[in-house]
């Protein structure tokens, strides 16, 4: 069983009359790293949130981990994101106003798990992505953008997730910065051996995935979708 | 939940504090209203009962009422004394209390009366008076005081006073070669009988000797050895109030009095005169109801203005719970919480403000308007005020809530 499977997959925003996303297949086997290369606007950010489900398909079908996401209620979908996906944005991965125990908190409990679980698996991030533990009680505004965007990291992999998802999480570090979050996040994602879809306009950052995939070369739409977008 | 949505408060206190002000006072103001309103209708209700009729010089009945019972302005006229005896004299009368007033001690009013005061007069639940300590009068210069007037000034059983003519705080005519003695101190009622000093029909008397033409006449004032006060004998009374042993006898009685030959009087029902006074104050209190609640509601609204104004800034924050897992109904309730949550403490702040208020008033209040404010309100009204004010919130609150919670369906991640 693949972790992603996605067939004639259509997506069209609503009021709009060309379609975002064509997709006639792509597949990620479980455990696989896929960097999905693409220019601003290209449809990258859609296509992960189709895939996390906050967004539905206009035509097609997303499997996620065997699960057809358009079979789920809307609850379950929401239920299904909190426990097998990790999510981590380019920004505003954090809810400023928590500390950063707050958000592993406020993550995991959509995941229904126990505080004592969370507080465990929270301290072992920490150390794992060399941040100092008194960060935990600090206001995630507070931190500077590459703390912020390594507890991005610990706040995506809280609940155990199967699958990763990635939206330019680098566009707003420096190279330092870039390269020591590249690193951190994938010893993370061999520790947990989970499937990850990054995407990034930037080539560079190919050369740390087993697969490289052009979202222009698979996406029928895209013209248009460069146009509207 | 809680967690998120008190730091999410927190973050923004500016405007959040600003909210939480006008709504407190907004609050204060209904609660305040109402209190008022009901402490006001008890006291009044409660100040006097069992009364059949009440008589006195002919006027409005509020007046009357004001003036004689409630012990506020002045009677226009007094009934004279061949009046008074010809109407207790009439069969069918089981008991009557004469009332003199027009004189004071130091802001509070002098009553003349006599012993069937102590035995009829009823206030509340037909509740009899009582004494603190000491007993009734029993010579013209013995004096009965009311139990706000005891600890007010600091007056005991046995302690010597003067009183003067006239009405009114500082009294230019003190004199002290007659200093009436206290024997007794009531016990409290909360009606105006507790900052009243009672004396016999002789005592006022005594207190109008030496006076002729509304001047004091230095050589004609007396001394409490004076003879005069042996022979005192009241001229004029200036209400009454009477007991009947039949209720059916009342109304021929009242027309019998308001067509009395030698003077023109009048008797009244205390209970309809009650309700008169009330609806009078009613129409007021109404009012001031009505635009407490308009305050209110134009303080909610301006709660549920925040929290939409909000909704942009926090559009991203909105996303985000979504992204990690959160249905569209954490984000309505989350909201719905924030809301609650400054309305709760508008309710409870505003309660705390009207109960200092009325801590810090009360004497104020009772002495100028004879109002006897309890601080702590706790009325069903104002139980009933505070929850439909935050169920009030919560139902105004659906506005943004809901346009959050519709917006936060089809966002994609990062609401792009």
């Amino acid at each position: 069983m693949p972790a992603i499977s996605i067939s004639k997959l259509g997506f069209t925003w609503p009021g709009s009359a060309a379609a975002v996303l064509d997709l006639p297949e792509l597949r990620v086997e479980k455990g696989e790293s896929v960097f999905l290369q693409g220019a601003s606007g290209s449809g990258k950010s859609t296509l992960l949130s189709l895939l996390a489900g906050t967004l539905t398909a206009s035509a097609g079908t997303v499997e996620v981990l065997g699960t057809d996401l358009a079979t789920l209620s809307a609850r379950k979908r929401d239920r299904f994101r909190a426990e097998h996906i990790g999510i981590v944005f380019q920004q505003f991965n954090l809810i400023p106003f928590l500390t950063v125990a707050g958000n592993l908190r406020l993550a995991s409990r959509f995941a229904n798990r126990s505080r004592g679980e969370a507080e465990a698996r929270a301290t072992q991030l920490i150390e794992a992505l060399r941040l100092d533990p008194s960060l935990l009680q600090r206001r995630a505004d507070r931190l500077s953008v590459g703390q912020q965007q390594r507890v991005a990291i610990a706040r995506a992999f809280i609940n155990e997730p199967e699958i990763l998802l990635a939206d330019e999480p680098t566009s707003a570090l420096d190279v330092e910065a870039r390269d020591m979050f590249m690193q951190l996040l994938m010893s993370v994602r061999e520790m947990t051996g989970c499937s990850m879809v990054f995407a990034s306009h930037d080539g560079s950052l190919a050369e740390f995935f087993e697969t490289r995939i052009e979202l222009a070369q698979i996406n029928a739409a895209q013209q248009e979708a460069i146009d509207h977008a | 939940m809680l967690e998120v949505a008190l730091s999410s408060l927190w973050s923004r206190r500016g405007s959040v504090l600003l909210t939480l002000m006008s709504l407190t006072i907004s609050m204060a103001i209904v609660i305040g209203v109402e209190h008022v309103r009901s402490q006001a209708e008890n006291s009044f209700v409660r100040t006097i009962s069992g009364v059949d009729l009440l008589v006195g010089a002919r006027t409005s009945q509020v007046n009357l009422l004001l003036y004689s019972v409630f012990r506020i302005g002045n009677a226009t006229n007094n009934i004279r004394w061949e009046s008074y005896q010809d109407i207790v004299a009439r069969p069918g009368i089981a008991w009557s209390i004469p009332f003199s007033l027009g004189d004071s001690h130091r802001g509070y009013r002098v009553l003349g009366t006599t012993a069937d005061y102590f035995e009829h007069y009823r206030y509340g639940d037909q509740e009899p008076l009582r004494f603190a300590g000491g007993e009734q009068f029993s010579s013209p210069l013995h004096a009965v005081i009311g139990n706000e007037v005891a600890r007010e000034l600091g007056y005991q059983v046995g302690q010597e006073i003067v009183l003067s003519h006239g009405i009114g705080n500082t009294s230019f005519v003190n004199h002290d070669n007659l200093p009436f003695t206290i024997t007794g101190v009531l016990e409290s009622t909360g009606t105006p009988v507790d900052s009243t000093i009672h004396v016999s029909l002789q005592g006022i008397e005594a207190i109008h000797l030496g006076w002729q033409n509304g001047v004091q006449v230095a050589a004609l004032s007396p001394d409490s050895s004076d003879p005069r006060l042996a022979e005192l004998r009241p001229t004029q009374t200036t209400a009454l109030l009477l007991g009947l042993d039949s209720p059916m006898a009342v109304f021929g009685l009242q027309r019998a009095i308001n067509n009395y030959p030698a003077e023109p009087l009048m008797a009244i029902l205390p209970a309809v005169a009650l309700g008169e006074l009330w609806q009078i104050i009613g129409v007021l209190e109404n009012l001031l109801q009505v635009i407490s609640i308009l305050v209110l509601t134009a303080s909610l609204l301006g709660l549920s203005t925040m929290l939409l104004s909000s909704l942009r800034e926090r559009r991203r924050e909105l996303a985000l719970y979504r992204a990690i897992g959160a249905r569209p109904s954490f984000i309505l309730w989350l909201i719905e919480l924030e809301a609650f949550t400054i309305t709760a403490c508008a309710a409870v702040l505003g309660y705390l403000v009207v109960s200092a208020g009325f801590a810090l008033t009360q004497d104020w209040l009772s002495e100028s308007f004879a109002l006897v404010i309890d601080a702590w309100p706790s009325t069903p009204g104002i139980w009933g005020y505070m929850a439909g004010a935050i169920g009030a919130a919560v139902v105004l609150t659906l506005i943004p809530a809901m346009v959050a919670y519709v917006r936060s369906l089809g966002d994609a991640l990062q609401g792009s």
